[in-house]
């Protein structure tokens, strides 16, 4: 395989923001296939809107988004679509739609996408649902389960048309320590047995630690990437103080 | 002031010197809290103040307790003299309570920072919302266009394209929460309005023409009409609040994200189940009103049958359809607007409220313009 074949998403220059505020300036990174990329960095820095802008929610100012092959930033109409329909996305709010029963939500993009009768959609949902443990809560609204329940419930639907790259906003925040590592295991699965490429933006020490094969680390004042790397690396060689300091959970003051 | 305040707030009091001619010596004494502090936070500052000082001496050996509110006065007064260039020192403070106060007193002229876009004048603010009128024009018009095009695929395949659960629900919803407002706003509207000519009338001896009156102007006019203004209130505001709390959530966003136009899934939808309960809405309202108007002329002495072919000699099917096909209009206005203000909902929970009062009075605006427009129409095709 070349080794275009093996960059999933490759961005190029890439400006972003709302209006007149620039968020991020100037960012270019590659994911490759099948890995487990980490966005990471303060609190409001703008993981969020880069999230997004891969995902062509937003425009972007600036650059270009490839992903697969396609440029997202271009598409419409039929190759949007071919786009949209390899990837899922799990918001940091959740999202789901919240007049359907967490197995309605699922079975959606299944009616909507593919021919399959809407008993065989019930069984997925139902599968899908039992994969992040919550089986037995098919028929229930978002508004009747927890929050963490309804993160996992949105990851479930993420998942629903088995998408080639999963977009995760803070998948294991407001999750109980087992059920957060129960999370990592099964992104590990998913990405060993089917290949999914992750692209996940998460605070979770632990969890970066466990899962990550790179993260980037964005940054608030220079609206850019301040690290990228193996986390390990980072952890034990980064000059940067504030990486540094975030991987080693300290303070310096 | 109650009990457990009174018992609860120790004392604070301060005492002012001039030691030097450039000197202010305050001494604070007793407890520096939120609760004790308000009613001399103003009087310290403003003392101060007066004096002019270079430098203020801020002696706090007798502060037994300091919280954030004490802090907040300490750093205020130094503030005041750092923006002058003069100088504030707080002496003997307990150690505890110095090293919050340490935390401030690096940034001496911190303050809160205002809002990021301060509107300059009020040429700027009429520019500003002029422009916002004009871009909301381009909106309203890229919206109706994105409408049209989406009608039209669904013509090639309607019964494919439509979700046929969510147009039903929307007629059922719709339908029952309206239905019973809507008699009894139209049968009063066909009484009163009876009544009201029935008395000038009869002083002619024309009494019986008071049907006239009522089935023209509720069949032409009034029927649709107060249909569209209870539905713009109830189902046009709840299409609004609905969608509008979906852009909240972000749901709107995964819907596009899971390759399903918002427009087509939530807005065609909703649309055409407007269009079909409101002419059937209309039908009801309009003999409600009839039905009114019958009470009142059943009341003067006539027989029922009387008030019936007097009715079907003064109305042409012309007066009925006329009203008729303004419903669909009317439909098509209210559930549209709904759902546009719905889409626009900026972010935050109170922005869902905005655009449901938004999709109200713009619904009813249209409404009544629409009105307009159709009497001038019929006015020149003789209806
Ligand atoms: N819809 C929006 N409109 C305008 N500005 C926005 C919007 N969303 C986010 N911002 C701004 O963009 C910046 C980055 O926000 P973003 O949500 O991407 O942060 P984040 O890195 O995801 O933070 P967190 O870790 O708290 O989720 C913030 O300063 C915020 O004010
Ligand atoms: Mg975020």
């Amino acid at each position: 395989m070349s080794k275009q074949n093996d960059i999933m998403i490759q961005t190029s220059q890439l400006t972003m923001g709302y209006g007149d505020n620039i968020i991020l300036e100037n960012v270019s990174f590659e994911i490759i296939r099948g890995e487990i990329f980490i966005i990471l960095g303060g609190s409001g820095c703008g993981k969020s809107t880069l999230l997004k802008h891969l995902i062509g929610l937003y425009q972007v100012k600036t650059g270009q988004i490839i992903i697969d092959g396609d440029d997202i930033t271009l598409a419409q109409g039929d190759v949007l679509q071919r786009i949209l329909n390899k990837i899922g996305v799990m918001y940091q709010s959740g999202a789901l739609f919240g007049s359907m029963t967490l197995s309605e939500n699922i079975i959606l993009p299944l009616e909507e996408f593919t021919d399959l009768p809407k008993s065989a959609c019930e069984r997925i949902a139902a599968l899908k649902l039992k994969q992040v443990s919550l089986d037995g809560f098919e028929q229930y609204l978002p508004s009747e389960i927890s929050g963490g329940m309804q993160k996992r419930a949105a990851i479930a639907r993420a998942m629903a048309l088995d998408p080639k790259i999963l977009f995760l906003d803070e998948p294991s925040a407001g999750l109980d320590p087992i059920t957060s590592a129960e999370l990592d295991q099964l992104i590990i699965r998913l990405s060993r047995i089917l290949g999914i490429t992750f692209v996940i933006v998460t605070h979770e020490l632990d969890s970066i630690f466990t899962i990550a094969d790179r993260v980037i680390f964005l940054d608030k004042e220079t609206k850019s990437i301040i690290a990228q790397g193996k986390p390990q690396t980072l952890k034990q060689r980064s000059k940067n103080k504030f990486v540094h300091d975030f991987f080693n959970r300290q303070v310096s003051i | 002031m109650t009990l457990r305040t009174q018992q609860a707030i120790p004392p604070f009091i301060y005492d002012v010197q001039i030691p030097a001619e450039d000197q202010l010596y305050l001494r604070l004494k007793g407890h520096l809290s939120a609760q004790s502090i308000g009613l001399l936070w103003n009087e310290v500052l403003e003392r101060v103040q007066q004096e002019q000082k270079p430098l203020i001496i801020i002696d706090a050996r007798d502060v037994s307790y300091c919280d954030g509110a004490g802090i907040g006065l300490l750093t205020e007064i130094n503030r005041q003299q750092h923006l002058k260039g003069q100088h504030c020192n707080v002496i003997n403070l307990k150690e505890d309570f110095q090293k919050l106060l340490d935390v401030f007193l690096e940034d001496p002229a911190f303050s809160p920072a205002p809002r990021p876009k301060e509107r300059v004048n009020i040429f700027e603010g009429v520019g500003e919302s002029f422009y916002f009128f004009i871009e909301h024009i381009y909106q309203q018009i890229v919206f109706l266009g994105e409408l049209s095009v989406h009608f039209l695929r669904a013509l090639r395949d309607p019964l494919r394209y439509f979700r046929w659960t969510d147009v039903w629900r929307v007629v059922e919803e719709g339908g029952v929460q309206a239905l019973f407002i809507i008699l009894m706003i139209n049968f009063l509207m066909g009484l009163i309005m009876a009544f009201q000519a029935a008395i000038p009338m009869r002083q002619f001896g024309a009494d019986i023409f008071v049907a006239n009156l009522v089935a023209l102007s509720i069949l032409r006019v009034l029927g649709p009409l107060m249909t569209a203004i209870v539905l713009a209130g109830r189902t046009g505001s709840a299409f609004a609040a609905e969608i509008g709390t979906m852009k909240v959530n972000e749901e709107i966003n995964a819907l596009k994200t899971m390759g399903l136009n918002p427009l087509k899934f939530l807005v065609t939808n909703r649309i055409l189940g407007m269009i079909i309960l409101a002419p059937v809405l209309t039908i009801f309202a309009d003999f409600a009103g009839l039905l009114g108007g019958a009470v009142v002329v059943r009341s003067f002495g006539y027989p029922l049958i009387t008030y019936v072919n007097q009715i079907l000699g003064a109305v042409h099917l012309n007066d009925f359809l006329g009203g008729f096909i303004k419903s669909f209009v009317f439909g098509f206005i209210i559930a549209s607007i709904g759902c546009y203000r719905g889409l626009e909902t900026g972010s935050g929970a109170s922005a869902v409220g905005q655009s449901t009062t938004r999709a109200v009075v713009s619904s009813l605006i249209l409404i009544i313009l629409a009105e307009g427009a159709f009497s001038i129409v019929y006015y020149f095709l003789g209806i």
